[in-house]
């Protein structure tokens, strides 16, 4: 029922690209990150609650329609609905089923439940799109508890130093994933523009977060101290960050897990915080879905297809698309343009 | 174990080396003797002998951790690094432990022998209790190459900070041969008589590059200028008229040099020499990879003692008499050397010692002009020492520079590439680089260095969407990638396709204004050869 082509992946019957990277007609988006959710669709339709950081991202004059999870809707036959994924807050998976085939496109997703997402729903299928960033037995992410712990323990020794925390985290998702357990008995919390501005979104759609104040022309950097600043990875190496000084910086991120990555990083400390799936994840989704026919994209995707081949049998094939998964050097989830915008 | 894993924790989560020092400093006042000394051993490159294969390691950790033989073989091109793979594919566990380092390290030596059931009975029981960095640095032990990110400067300092001794003191102290199993560090370091070894070396001076014009150095008369050699730097050492002789990287090598074998009965005790190592024939300076081939064998034969005879270009004069002088100004050690090598040379013939010359300039131009001369002279450019310097420890900048002629260059086209190890890994960064024979394509070097991080990530996010072909860890990418390759030398090599072997190859820049068919070509290469 459904192709890779040039443009994305394309369902025939219903006319509908999911998450293409060049304009089409109609899409549907999984999910508002830049790899997922491109400019220049005609028409656009996802989750409800995301429809405000899509306006934000790709203009507010897109032609868009909301649905609620599980709503189920129809297009020239095929039965499609949206359910949630797990990756950010508002990402969906979606289902599609026509003459009693269902496909699935998952996204970006993961089991871990980061309590900011509504938690992944398993969705039973015949055909899985799944994506592979993490698929590798190397990635085992710790209990997401334990490293909030760390994140806050980290905190409150630097303040005791003398010093600033900077995390830098991506403005959509991690970063409200971040401040939402944040100990503010601590100190004070402080954000870049990029991610107040997604802050704003998420207490409008979702739920509150805690008191993290923005830092514009009115704030005077010599008052931050001992505080939690929360960055994106574009404000590394920026002159808004030396002003932050002395800070001690963390990347939050699954690449974390290796010491190489943490190393080129250059950053003090790595949290092993990741919006993907790590293997044990991945493995449990493929299996539990009760698929036959798996498509592996972004990410490890040839070793991943041959595991899933060899041990559990599976009729596996790795998918070329551009999605890029979870970035880290330096690179961002927002445009170019968007971080003109907002002064990074 | 447990205090060991916090230090290398700790020293990997900072950058800045106050606070690696601070973490040795505070680890050498929690641990005992017997943990210090392999501590300092482990840092400064003494590792004990390996007892543990790496297909042991492979094979059993498979095994334990239940996937498949390639499946680590993947992860591991991955990490980059077998010890972390290893640490990051086994089970956890929620066992506690009070393993100390010197006892884990005592017990991986005593597998030395053993049959492959003790041992492996041994590393699974282990691998079965330890967890996170405590089972990673147990694995690093095993593998070896423990690299933390801790130079030796930063353990010599951080000793003298805690025992008080002068640092030049404690490099002297813990350079050289000693057994971390049966030393202690305090009672290494609190040794008074200089000859309690007789073989121990001083630590080299070294020299950074110049960075600045040469022309802010002030006046040239206040400089001691001479050659730069290509050979290996040694320290010669006479003492209770015994002869030893010390590469650079602290290897012993005195075996390798049977021409200076004399030099006990010669040199008067108490005698130590900074000088290259190199080959000379009839008063020249031959090429490096004349002595390479016989550096690298076991027995040296007659006809590589008549094809590479090897000769010390003498520098410098760190000992005189049993007196340590390396606090003497330069200008009155070379003094000392020039008396030295002088009435010794009265006394025997054809003696395998030669003054390094001093190159006489009255100008910086003149300075700039004779460092244009060094490649006919087969040397590497000039060193630049102030007239009023001392003798110092490690690399330090200010008083010595080196200023070497610019390397030869060659534009190549970029047709493999491997993943990297360490802080590389998971990046493609190791790079074969070919140029044009006809319309063929022939690999002729690799490098690894000189592009920027950013840079990499480019061109690793490139090999990514160019790749051509996979075998096993290597991509084969289209070629269409051009860079400015620098090396230092050129020799004959009918080992590799071009014909041609590089030294000291490395990327001097990436050049996109270049397509792959302006590259340089086979020929242009034999060129260099021919004029070198």
């Amino acid at each position: 029922m459904l192709s890779f082509d040039d443009n994305g992946i394309y369902c025939k019957q219903a006319n509908v690209y999911i998450d293409p990277w060049k304009p089409v007609d109609k899409a549907i988006i999984t999910h508002a990150h830049s790899d997922h959710a491109r400019w220049g669709m005609k028409h656009y339709l996802a989750v409800h609650n995301t429809i405000p950081v899509l306006r934000y991202r790709l203009g507010q004059d897109i032609s868009i329609q909301g649905v609620d999870y599980g709503e189920l809707f129809e297009m020239n036959g095929v039965r499609i609905s949206l359910h949630p994924a797990g990756h950010i807050w508002g990402s969906a998976q979606v289902r599609l089923e026509y003459k009693s085939e269902v496909w699935v496109v998952s996204g970006d997703y993961k089991l871990q439940n980061d309590h900011i997402s509504t938690p992944f729903e398993l969705v039973p299928c015949h055909h899985f799109i799944t994506e592979s960033t993490f698929g590798l037995p190397i990635y085992n992410f710790p209990d997401v508890d334990t490293v909030h712990d760390d994140i806050n323990a980290w905190w409150r020794q630097n303040k005791e130093e003398g010093k600033n925390s900077v995390i830098l985290a991506y403005a959509l998702g991690k970063a409200q994933r971040v401040i939402n357990k944040l100990d503010v008995s601590i100190g004070d919390i402080y954000t870049h523009g990029a991610v107040d501005n997604i802050n704003k979104l998420y207490e409008q759609q979702i739920g509150k977060l805690p008191l993290a104040k923005r830092i514009d022309a009115s704030i005077n950097t010599k008052d931050i101290q001992g505080a939690m600043i929360i960055a994106p990875p574009s404000a590394d190496n920026t002159p808004w960050l030396k002003k932050l000084s002395p800070y001690k910086l963390a990347i939050c991120s699954g690449w974390m897990q290796l010491r190489g990555a943490r190393r080129r990083r250059g950053a003090d400390r790595g949290f092993i915080m990741s919006d993907h799936c790590d293997w044990a994840q991945l493995n449990t989704a493929v299996k539990a879905t009760g698929a036959e026919n798996i498509y592996v994209t972004h990410g490890y995707k040839s070793i991943y297809a041959k595991w899933l081949q060899t041990e559990y049998g599976l009729n596996a094939t790795e998918v070329e698309t551009l999605y890029t998964g979870e970035q880290v050097e330096g690179e961002t989830d927002i445009t170019k343009e968007q971080q003109a915008d907002e002064g990074i | 174990m447990k205090a060991f894993s916090e230090l290398f924790t700790r020293i990997d989560q900072t950058t800045s080396t106050n606070e690696k020092i601070d973490a040795l400093v505070h680890y050498f006042s929690i641990a005992d003797d017997k943990d210090i000394a392999w501590c300092v051993a482990l840092l400064t490159h003494k590792r004990p002998k390996r007892t543990v294969r790496s297909g042991e390691l492979r094979d059993w950790s498979v095994e334990m951790s239940n996937i498949p033989q390639w499946l680590l073989e993947e992860s591991y091109h991955i990490v980059g690094d077998l010890a972390e793979t290893i640490t990051l594919l086994l089970p956890k566990n929620s066992l506690h432990n009070d393993y100390r380092l010197h006892s884990i390290i005592d017990a991986l030596i005593d597998l030395d022998g053993k049959d492959e059931a003790e041992r492996k009975a041994y590393i699974l029981n282990m691998w079965r209790q330890l967890n996170g960095t405590e089972l990673f640095v147990f694995n690093k032990l095993i593998t070896g190459g423990f690299r933390m990110g801790v130079s030796d400067k930063i353990v010599i300092k951080a000793l003298a900070k805690f025992y008080d001794i002068h640092e030049n003191i404690v490099a002297h102290r813990i350079i050289g041969k000693w057994d971390a199993r049966h030393t202690s560090v305090k009672e290494l370091l609190a040794q008074t008589d200089v000859n309690d070894d007789i073989s121990r070396p001083y630590p080299f001076y070294l020299a950074y590059a110049l960075d600045t014009p040469v022309d802010e150095l002030g006046a040239v008369s206040n400089w001691q200028i001479e050659r730069k050699y290509d050979g290996i730097r040694g320290q010669l050492i006479v003492r209770d008229n015994q002869l030893f002789v010390w590469s650079r990287g602290e290897d012993l090598m005195t075996d390798k040099f049977i021409e200076f074998h004399p030099l006990a009965d010669v040199l008067p005790n108490g005698t130590v020499i900074d000088g290259e190592i190199l080959p000379m024939k009839n008063g020249e300076v031959l090429p490096f990879h004349v002595m390479q081939t016989r550096i690298g064998r076991k027995n040296v034969t007659k006809k590589a003692l008549q094809e590479a005879p090897l000769m010390m270009i003498c520098y410098d004069l760190l000992e005189e008499n049993g007196e340590d002088i390396r606090e003497q100004p330069m200008q009155v050690r070379r003094k000392r050397l020039e008396t030295l090598l002088e009435e010794t040379g009265k006394l025997h013939n054809h003696l395998p010692l030669v003054l390094s010359p001093i190159v006489e300039c009255h100008s910086w131009v003149q300075v700039a002009d004779e460092r244009l001369r060094s490649r006919e002279l087969n040397c590497e450019g000039l060193m630049l020492k102030l007239k009023s310097s001392t003798y110092k420890t490690g690399r330090r900048r200010g008083e010595w520079w080196k200023w070497k002629v610019d390397p030869y260059s060659v534009d190549g086209v970029l047709i493999y590439a491997q993943r990297g190890h360490g802080r590389r890994a998971n990046l493609y960064t190791d790079f074969t680089f070919a140029v044009w024979d006809g319309e063929e394509l022939v690999p002729f070097t690799k490098a690894y260095s000189g592009l920027t991080d950013k840079e990499l990530l480019q061109v690793d996010a490139w090999i990514k969407k160019n790749t051509l072909d996979k075998f096993g860890p290597v991509r084969s990418v289209i070629p269409e990638l051009v860079f400015e390759l620098g090396f230092e030398g050129i020799n004959p090599s009918p080992r590799h396709k071009s014909g041609v072997a590089l030294r000291f190859p490395r990327i001097l820049r990436w050049r996109q204004d270049k397509t792959a068919k302006e590259a340089n070509t086979k020929d242009d290469l034999l060129e260099l050869l021919n004029v070198q």
